[in-house]
């Protein structure tokens, strides 16, 4: 257990957002995060990640408070992807990548073999390597999206966190990330909108309502009809494959 | 044999120019323009000249030249190219640093409003005669630029943030330390100070001696420092400030201490030629065309680059009317205006 949310707490214009959550995150795993819209999973998640300070409780990492770690340290092993970014900069695929090489990097150090050997490898680990010449201006949604990830994997780091990723991609380009997120060795924390997705690759589910957690578990313990109807507001059947044990839900119109 | 057609999908190739190549261009063209800043005037000096003058001063030799002349050329000329190389260097800097920050194409300290409250901190200090000047006025400008930056930044935040609100928020300062000054100048000033008030609002290089380039290089050359060692932390903003802090920048530390370093640098330019804009508007944006958005090579050429572009406005500013000197910051809006709208038209299409 190396990253861990502490009965954290944060409030916006004092609105309170999340409200004393305490969340561990599997190690070597993928955690999703499923919640209606405005359940506080983005600010759950930059919480996490460190982005904001909380307003009560701590994050942890490797049990020191996130505050006292300097944003370098950080860096070097928790990436965070965003849901949706841009730039005016005029800058190619490969240069967005080789900007998850900054924690790495002190200020006059040169670019060394080990940043170039990174940024090759989350190239290629995304699909992305034949579009690294080519402008961030010019690629697709779904592509800013796999370079983004490229651009997190190029940080090397032991925990990943990433705000809803499968936004803005076509459905084979959404399996392919999940397949992704669920090989790597890296701690990933997702927040998703697709319950189904979420069942079927995630090896933990953590269910988020009005900025608290409702529960954490295997998807086939937390995705009960009970659960989907008082959290989602929808009526739904959930079966589970006997093949592999997954569960598939389907969602009823009322 | 076969001839293959490989069908490129790829926009362009990015071949930026390297450091070097565009450093040696640079210094040619700084050379270029220094030289003409000194021979052109009402003394005209030849090139040969120049070089005489040179060796006496800089190498001891002893070469025949006529000692008015030969003041001229060390005294005024040579000190006013230094001056404005400075100038446009600093500026320039600025520029870039503001823009990367703020991610607004925009940004620069002229537009922020940061000239023109420095500008208003120059004017109170000479007014009220606080101290000697040389020390005292840079002082009283560096606190103008710095309420201006905490004004701006406050208006900006408290209409709710956003790149394009820093604009006019900036537009509102410089209208407001503006207006200050030529209150103070109008009320309070003797004949002599208010004939300076073009000198604050448009800036002149009139007065330029060593002594100013004296002062102007050595912060010049701590906030070339300074932004160079933040280089890779200025890259980082390019998605955001969330973006940059995710990849280990300390954000607020790094921003409060450029924009620091960016006051500096504005109030040290302001306090000896005036206030001068657009420099920090086109020279940036023509930089990062040629050599691209590294910062590590962006500033130092931005730096060059300001220095040329403000040597050939001054030499500009001299031989458009014949027998007049017109102020500096009125050529150098003469090219940053269309530039400026251009830049506008560009980022539109692009949003």
């Amino acid at each position: 257990m190396t990253l861990h949310a502490c009965d954290i707490a944060w409030e916006a214009g004092g609105q309170p957002i999340v409200r004393g959550v305490t969340l561990r995150v599997p190690e070597g795993r993928l955690l999703g995060l499923v919640g209606p819209n405005g359940s506080g999973k983005s600010s759950l998640l930059r919480l996490l990640a460190g982005l904001r300070r909380g307003s009560d409780g701590a994050v942890l990492l490797d049990h020191r408070p996130m505050s006292a770690v300097p944003r370098r340290e950080v860096a070097r092993r928790l990436a965070f992807v965003e849901q949706q970014v841009s730039t005016e900069v005029v800058l190619t695929a490969r240069e967005v990548v080789a900007l998850g090489r900054t924690p790495h990097r002190g200020a006059w150090e040169a670019w060394s073999e080990a940043d170039h050997a990174a940024v090759s490898a989350a190239l290629a680990r995304t699909g992305m390597a034949d579009r690294a010449d080519q402008l961030w201006s010019t690629l697709s949604g779904g592509e800013r999206q796999r370079i983004q990830i490229a651009r997190a994997l190029a940080q090397e780091p032991r925990e990943l966190l990433l705000d809803e990723p499968t936004n803005h991609l076509d459905i084979r380009h959404q399996l392919d990330l999940l397949k992704l997120l669920q090989s790597l060795d890296t701690s990933c924390i997702a927040a998703l909108h697709d319950l189904n997705h979420a069942v079927a690759f995630c090896d933990e589910i953590a269910v988020v309502k009005d900025g608290t957690l409702v529960i954490q578990g295997r998807p086939a313990d937390v995705m009960t009809v009970d659960l989907i109807r008082s959290v989602f507001e929808v009526a739904a059947t959930v079966r589970e494959d006997p093949e592999n044990g997954r569960v598939r839900l389907d969602f009823l119109p009322d | 044999m076969t001839v293959h057609v490989q069908a490129e999908v790829r926009p362009r190739s990015f071949r930026r120019l390297g450091l070097p190549a565009f450093g040696l261009i640079a210094l040619a063209a700084l050379f270029l323009a220094a030289a003409g800043a000194i021979s052109i005037g009402e003394v005209a000096i030849p090139p040969a000249e120049i070089l005489k003058v040179l060796g006496n001063r800089l190498f001891g030799m002893d070469l025949a030249v006529d000692p008015i002349r030969e003041g001229i050329v060390w005294h005024y000329r040579l000190s006013r190219a230094a001056m404005a190389a400075s100038a446009g260097a600093a500026l320039a800097i600025c520029g870039t640093v503001l823009q990367a920050l703020l991610r607004n194409p925009l940004a620069e300290p002229y537009l922020l409003g940061i000239s023109a409250g420095a500008s208003t901190g120059a004017v109170l200090v000479m007014v009220l005669g606080i101290g000697a000047g040389t020390v005292t006025l840079p002082g009283g400008a560096f606190l103008g630029a710095g309420l201006a930056f905490a004004f701006v930044a406050f208006l900006a935040h408290g209409s709710g943030g956003g790149t394009e609100r820093v604009i006019l928020a900036g537009i509102a300062g410089s209208q407001l330390f503006n207006a200050a000054t030529s209150f103070i100048v109008t009320t309070s000033a003797n004949a002599e100070q208010t004939r300076g008030i073009m000198f604050w609002l448009l800036g002149s290089l009139g007065g330029a001696r060593w002594a100013d380039t004296a002062l102007a290089l050595p912060v010049l050359a701590v906030g070339l420092a300074v932004c160079l060692f933040r280089a890779r932390a200025l890259d980082a903003f390019a998605f955001g400030e969330d973006a940059a802090a995710s990849i280990g920048i300390d954000v607020s530390r790094v921003r409060t201490e450029l924009f620091a370093v960016t006051a500096l640098l504005t109030a040290a330019i302001i306090s000896l030629v005036g206030a001068v804009g657009f420099v920090g508007l086109v020279v940036p944006h023509a930089t990062r065309f040629l050599v691209g958005p590294a910062h590590g090579r962006l500033l130092p050429a931005s730096a060059l680059a300001g220095g040329v572009f403000m040597v050939a406005a001054d030499v500009l500013s001299r031989i458009v009317v014949p027998g007049q000197v017109l102020p500096i910051g009125v050529v150098t809006a003469l090219f940053g205006a269309p530039a400026f709208a251009f830049i506008l038209w560009r980022s539109r299409r692009g949003a």
